[in-house]
C-alpha cells in the first residue's frame, strides 16, 4: 500500500440532544502514528465528537471510520446495518478512551483494573495480561500500587492507571477526554509526560484539551473546533501562531 | 498529673524574658511548652447519666423481681421441642421467602430497567399490585386459591395441556404461605434492587462499555458489586421483617413460632411467659441476621472507603493491648 488508510475519519456527523444541535457537519482525518489535538471553548462540541468515535454517542447522520471500519454499522452493498451491542462492545476494544474522571472502578484493585477488559472482552489468558499489566502499570510509573484499591490513590496516579487500563487493549487509537481538567495543577505535569511517552512512540491519539502549551509541544495537528464545526486545522504553528480564521484568533487571544 | 519539668523555670536560652508568673502576663510573652491544658468539666453529663442508669437498673429489677414474667415457666418452654420445631418452621419461611422473593425482584428490577417497554410495564404493575395489597389479604387469597383455581395445567398457552395438577393438593397451608410471602416481598426487593443500581455512578457504565465489556460481565463484575453497597442495608431490613412478619400466617394455623405460643398459652393460660419465649427468640435470631449484615456489608465497602475501619472485635483487641502496655508501662514505671 502506498498510501495507508487512515486511523480516523468523519465524515458530516451531525449529533443533537433534543433541541441542541451540537454537532454540525464535522469533517476531520487523523493518520496513523499522528498526535492530534482539539481545542475549543466549552460547549464546541470537542467532547461529543470524542465520544462519538467510540459510539457511546450515536450519530444522528454522517459517518465515522475507525480503522477503516464504520462505526456502529457494517457495510453491506450501499447499507449500513446497525450492530448489535455485542458487535459494538467487540469494536470499541480497538479503540482506547482515557475519562476526565478517570472512571476506575474502585471495588477492584488497580491490578483488576487494567486485567478485566482484555480477559472478558477478548478473551485473552489471565496470567499473561496480568503480567503484561505489570508492565504497562510500571511504564506509566505506578508498578508499587498495583494491589491498591484507586480511592487510595491521588488522581494523577489514578489517571495514569487509566491510561495503563486503555492501552492494555491494544487500541488502534487512543481518546483522551480533558485527560487533566480533573486534576490539581501539580499533577497535571506526570500524566501530560505519560502522555508524551506515548506519541514518542509513534501511536495514534486524539487528545480534547485546554493545555495549549501541551498541544503545541507534543501534536502533530491542532484542530480547533467552535459551534458543532472543526473551524481550523493543521501544524500547531499555523493554528496556534498564525491563526486565519477569526474565532481561532478571539479564541487564541483568550486563553494564551 | 504530667506537670512539665520546665513549668515553673524561665527558658535557659532567653534569660532576658519577663517571669511567667502571674495571671497579668502578656500572652505573647509565653511559651506555648510551658503552657498545661486544664480540660473542661461537664458535671450535667453525669447527671444525665446517673439518671439514665437509674431508671434502668428500675426496669432490670423489675423483669427479676415482679412474678408476672414467671421465668420459671418461661425457662421450661424456651427451649421445648414444640418451640425449637416451630421456630424450625418459621427459619424456614423466611428463607422461602428470602430466596423467592429476592430471585425474582432481580428479575423485577432487570425488567423495569430495561430498554423494553413491555417488560417495563409489567415490572411497574407488579410492584404497583403487590405493595397495594395488604399481606394478610394475600396470604388469605393464596390460602383459598383452590376456590378459583381447581386444577393447574402445564401446556401450549390457550391450546391444550400436557399435565394437569389438583390445586388443593399442589399448594398446601405452607406452599401458600411461601408464595404469599415470596412474593410480597418480590415488590419490595425489585425496589430496593433498582435503587442500589441507579445510585452507581453513571461514568461506570461508560468507562466498561467504553473498554468493550460484555454486557452481562458489566452487570455482574462492575454494576453489581458495587449496588451491593446501597442494596445491602435495605435489604437486611426487609430480611428482618419478614422474619417478624411470618408470624402472620399463624392467621392460616400453620405452625410457625408465634402460632406455637398462641398454642401452649391458649392451654395453659400463661401468656406473658409464652410471649417472652417468642419475642427472645425474635431477639436472638434478629441479633444474629444483623452481625451478618455487618459482615456482608464490609465485604462490599471494599474498595470503596480507603482503609475499612476496624471490626469492634478488633477494636476490643487494640483496646485490650493498650490497656496492657499501659499497665506495664505503670508497674515499670513504679518500680522506678
Amino acid at each position: 500500500m502506498t498510501t495507508p488508510s487512515p486511523a480516523v475519519q468523519v465524515r458530516g456527523v451531525h449529533k443533537s440532544f433534543g433541541a441542541l444541535h451540537v454537532l454540525r457537519g464535522v469533517e476531520l482525518t487523523v493518520r496513523r502514528g499522528e498526535v492530534t489535538a482539539i481545542l475549543g471553548p466549552s460547549g464546541s462540541g470537542k467532547s461529543t465528537l470524542l465520544r462519538t468515535l467510540n459510539h457511546l454517542e450515536k450519530v444522528d447522520a454522517g459517518l465515522i471510520l475507525v480503522d477503516g471500519e464504520p462505526v456502529g454499522y457494517r457495510l453491506k452493498g450501499r447499507k449500513l446495518h446497525e450492530l448489535h451491542e455485542r458487535e459494538v462492545l467487540q469494536q470499541r476494544s480497538k479503540v482506547g478512551f482515557v475519562f476526565q474522571d478517570f472512571n476506575l472502578f474502585p471495588h477492584l484493585t488497580v491490578l483488576d483494573n487494567v486485567v478485566e477488559a482484555p480477559v472478558s472482552a477478548l478473551r485473552r489468558d489471565r496470567k499473561e495480561v496480568q503480567a503484561e499489566a505489570r508492565e504497562l502499570l510500571s511504564s506509566v510509573g505506578v508498578a508499587d500500587k498495583i494491589d491498591a484499591y484507586p480511592r487510595q490513590l491521588s488522581g494523577g496516579q489514578q489517571q495514569r492507571v487509566a491510561i495503563a487500563r486503555a492501552l492494555a487493549l491494544h487500541p488502534a487509537v487512543i481518546l483522551f477526554d480533558e485527560p487533566t481538567s480533573a486534576l490539581d495543577p501539580e499533577l497535571v505535569g506526570e500524566v501530560l509526560e505519560v502522555i508524551r511517552q506515548l506519541a514518542l512512540q509513534g501511536r495514534t491519539l486524539i487528545i480534547v484539551t485546554h493545555e495549549i502549551g501541551f498541544a503545541r509541544e507534543v501534536a502533530d495537528t491542532v484542530v480547533f473546533m467552535d459551534e458543532g464545526v472543526v473551524v481550523e486545522q493543521g501544524p500547531p504553528s499555523q493554528v496556534l501562531d498564525n491563526p486565519q480564521q477569526e474565532r481561532t484568533k478571539a479564541f487564541i487571544a483568550k486563553v494564551l | 498529673m504530667t506537670t512539665s519539668p520546665l513549668r515553673h523555670r524561665s527558658a535557659p536560652t532567653a534569660p532576658t524574658r519577663p517571669s511567667v508568673e502571674g495571671p497579668q502576663d502578656d500572652i505573647f510573652d509565653l511559651d506555648p511548652a510551658d503552657l498545661t491544658v486544664v480540660r473542661a468539666r461537664h458535671p450535667w453529663r453525669w447527671v444525665a447519666a446517673i439518671g439514665a442508669l437509674i431508671l434502668v437498673a428500675m426496669f432490670i429489677n423489675g423483669l427479676i423481681t415482679n412474678p408476672g414474667w414467671d421465668w420459671s415457666t418461661f425457662g421450661q418452654y424456651f427451649t421445648a421441642p414444640a418451640v425449637i420445631k416451630a421456630l424450625g418452621l418459621t427459619i424456614q419461611l423466611t428463607i422461602y421467602g428470602t430466596v423467592l422473593g429476592f430471585a425474582l425482584g432481580v428479575g423485577l428490577a432487570a425488567a423495569r430497567l430495561s430498554k423494553n417497554p413491555v417488560l417495563q410495564t409489567i415490572s411497574w404493575t407488579y410492584v404497583w399490585a403487590f405493595r397495594s395489597i395488604p399481606l394478610i389479604v394475600q396470604l388469605l387469597f393464596w390460602f383459598n386459591i383452590a376456590y378459583l383455581y381447581q386444577t393447574l395445567s402445564v401446556g401450549v398457552p390457550f391450546g391444550p395441556s400436557f399435565v394437569t395438577i389438583d390445586v388443593n393438593n399442589a399448594i398446601s397451608g405452607m406452599a401458600a404461605a411461601t408464595l404469599g410471602l415470596g412474593l410480597h416481598q418480590a415488590a419490595y426487593s425489585a425496589e430496593i434492587i433498582r435503587a442500589g443500581i441507579l445510585s452507581v455512578d453513571q461514568g461506570q457504565l461508560e468507562a466498561a462499555a467504553a473498554l468493550g465489556i460484555p454486557k452481562r460481565r458489566q452487570f455482574f463484575k462492575i454494576v453489581l458489586p458495587q449496588a451491593m453497597r446501597g442494596i445491602l442495608p435495605n435489604a437486611a431490613n426487609e430480611v428482618i421483617s419478614l422474619f417478624k412478619g411470618t408470624s402472620i400466617v399463624s392467621t392460616m394455623a400453620i405452625a410457625e413460632l408465634f402460632y406455637q405460643v398462641q398454642v401452649i398459652y391458649g392451654r395453659s393460660g400463661r401468656v406473658v411467659p409464652l410471649l417472652m419465649v417468642a419475642t427472645v427468640w425474635y431477639i436472638v435470631l434478629t441479633t444474629i441476621l444483623s452481625v451478618i449484615q455487618y459482615y456482608v456489608e464490609r465485604h462490599y465497602a471494599k474498595g470503596a472507603l480507603r482503609n475499612l475501619p476496624l471490626t469492634p472485635w478488633q477494636k476490643l483487641q487494640r483496646r485490650l493491648s493498650t490497656i496492657n502496655a499501659a499497665r506495664q508501662e505503670a508497674t515499670y514505671g513504679g518500680l522506678k
